[in-house]
């Protein structure tokens, strides 16, 4: 049953998964990584303070991570046709995918940049860095290591929540094991996307924890 | 704006602090302070005194509550948020633990402030390897912060404050987490770079022995009021305040306990250097005195500190001992009126 068909649409099947998951991940950063950083500096004692934005934020980035992830895919079908064209399929998958994500990623941008050691940041304002120039001069630089980690976390996380919107027809590794698996009963087919997923997530956290170990100058 | 003015000027300062209850912290209080170009100017007070808030205010990094900090003549608090970036610019200030980039070599560190004033990236270089050379560590230039001994990585602050040709450096406990004589290669350093470069610097520190060693003139900061300021072998020889005895004499049950037969209080400031005084006078007279209480210490070649002795029954001895060593130019009064 192993036959070159069933193979290709196996090697179809991770390339879809990679493909959704890497560009979901690229939209879910460019909304997460900015709404991170609003989140530390709109702080009480941030370089920017805006209390109710930053309240106003943290609820909405609550609310939607606290929506169980298939609900959100049905929820926000219209919308997803509305800007794709079809509430279904790989490219459709990629809305709900960056609503799950973006605020998850703003959390762990957050985190990261919390990490870094105020004394660096205060340093840095008595030089005369503007908010600006502290951002991306002080704290993206210095959170890097850590922000590559946390970037790791959240791609194989959503390669995981790609493979659910194959319950949509999402395409990808999650479609071929629902189709197979779930309607078929071929479950050695269906074992076999699992595997494929379990490598994609290894491969993508081990070379993103060995990235960050490399470039963090803290240690040696 | 005459070079004589005061380059620092603290008129009425006030700033307090809204805790985590609610209840309001009050922690600096109608402060009035003047540090003149060129000096080196202590401030020195009890950990929680406020130093560090004082000094956060001078570079406007604390916004005080009320009163004024005119730098350069200039009111801070009349500046748009963009010129104050301009006037930090040429304030620098090093911190007790060092803060600086840890993701940056010492190089890139010390490009840094002037990658913030819009400095070209090869002049740059060219001036952090001359600073880190100032500093003498010309040789540490492409190591990590973590690669760095405390005192490397303070030098590496010290070359970075001082990028941007700042009028002013603010130390706020530069050399409170070194060890003695890593301490004493800074403030060396720090004296140094005040001598050659025409630097002012504010020196904030909880320890006497830093005042003594490098600083021109202190001021006393105790609950939250300036307790006294003045030239530092005056203050330190002829405390007025409260705060300063209490400064300079950590532990006065040392010397009550000897209340009753004559002592007397000698204080090196730095203008004597250390000689055999105490033992040369037992000889003279053949009598000898007890030493009740002693802290000094060799900065620079030069004594500082002081030495309470006590003096021998016979008054006559006495007296002649006082004299003895007012004839080595050194600063002596008798401890009763501390009592
Ligand atoms: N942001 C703040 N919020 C609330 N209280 C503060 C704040 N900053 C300082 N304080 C309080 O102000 C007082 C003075 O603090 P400051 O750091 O200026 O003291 P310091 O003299 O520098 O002490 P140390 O020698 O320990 O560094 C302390 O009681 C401190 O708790
Ligand atoms: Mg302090």
């Amino acid at each position: 049953m192993f036959n070159s068909v069933m193979i290709k649409m196996l090697l179809k099947g991770s390339v879809q998964t990679l493909y959704v998951s890497i560009i979901s991940s690229v939209v879910a950063y460019l909304i997460g990584l900015p709404l991170g950083i609003l989140l530390v500096t709109t702080e009480k004692d941030g370089l920017t303070p805006v209390t109710w934005l930053n309240k106003f934020l943290g609820v909405i980035i609550n609310l939607l991570r606290s929506v169980p992830f298939l609900i959100l895919v049905l929820v926000v079908q219209p919308f997803t046709r509305l800007i794709i064209g079809t509430p279904l399929g790989p490219k459709a998958s990629i809305v709900p995918l960056v609503i799950a994500s973006a605020p998850y990623i703003a959390r762990l941008v957050e985190s990261s940049i919390k990490e870094i050691d105020r004394g660096a940041i205060e340093a840095a304002q008595s030089m005369g860095a503007s908010p600006f120039q502290i951002i991306y001069k002080v704290m993206l630089p210095e959170a890097k290591p850590s922000l590559i980690v946390g970037s790791a976390i959240a791609v194989t996380t959503i390669v995981g929540y790609s493979a659910m919107t194959g319950i949509v027809g999402g395409g990808g590794l999650g479609d071929i094991a629902i189709r197979y698996g779930l309607y078929k009963y071929q479950y050695d087919v269906m074992l076999i996307t699992v595997v494929l997923l379990v490598i994609i997530v290894q491969i993508i956290q081990e070379v993103g924890t060995r990235m960050a170990k490399n470039m963090d100058k803290r240690t040696r | 704006m005459s070079e004589l003015d005061p380059i620092i000027k603290i008129e009425d300062l006030s700033k307090s602090f809204t805790g985590t209850t609610g209840e309001v912290i009050e922690v600096l209080k109608d402060i009035n302070l003047e540090i003149y170009r060129g000096d080196i100017f202590g401030i020195i007070g009890m950990s929680g005194a406020g130093k560090s808030t004082l000094v956060r205010c001078i570079n406007f990094l604390e916004k005080p509550d009320a009163g004024k900090v005119l730098f350069d003549g200039k009111d801070l608090s009349s500046l748009s948020d963009k010129e104050l970036y301009r006037v930090r610019q040429s304030m620098g200030m090093i911190f007790q633990q060092f803060n600086l980039l840890m993701q940056r070599t010492a190089l890139d560190n010390v490009c840094f402030p002037l990658e913030i004033a819009g400095i070209r990236k090869k002049e740059a270089r060219e001036k952090a390897r001359g600073l880190l050379e100032l500093v003498g560590i010309p040789d540490k230039l492409q190591a990590y912060p973590s690669q760095l001994s405390g005192g490397q990585r303070q030098r590496v602050a010290i070359a970075r404050a001082l990028a941007t040709d700042p009028k002013i450096l603010l130390c706020d406990e530069a050399t409170s987490a070194l060890d003695p004589s890593t301490t004493r290669g800074v403030l060396e350093l720090l004296s140094d770079i005040n001598q050659r470069l025409g630097v002012t610097i504010v020196v904030i520190t909880h320890e006497m022995a830093v005042v003594e060693g490098i600083c021109k003139k202190v001021a006393i900061i105790d609950q939250h009021h300036i307790a006294e300021t003045g030239y530092v072998d005056e203050v330190f020889s002829r405390p007025k305040s409260q705060a300063a005895k209490r400064l300079f004499y950590p532990d006065d049950a040392k010397i009550n306990s000897f209340v009753g037969s004559r002592c007397c209080r000698i204080v090196f400031d730095g203008s004597s250097s250390f000689e055999p005084v105490i033992a040369d006078m037992v000889l003279k007279f053949r009598t000898t005195v007890n030493i009740i209480f002693a802290d000094t210490q060799n900065i620079g070649g030069k004594a500082f500190g002081q030495i309470v002795i006590q003096l021998p029954q016979d008054n006559m001895t006495a007296e002649k001992m006082m004299d003895y060593l007012k004839s080595k130019d050194l600063s002596v009064e008798e401890v009763k009126e501390f009592v």
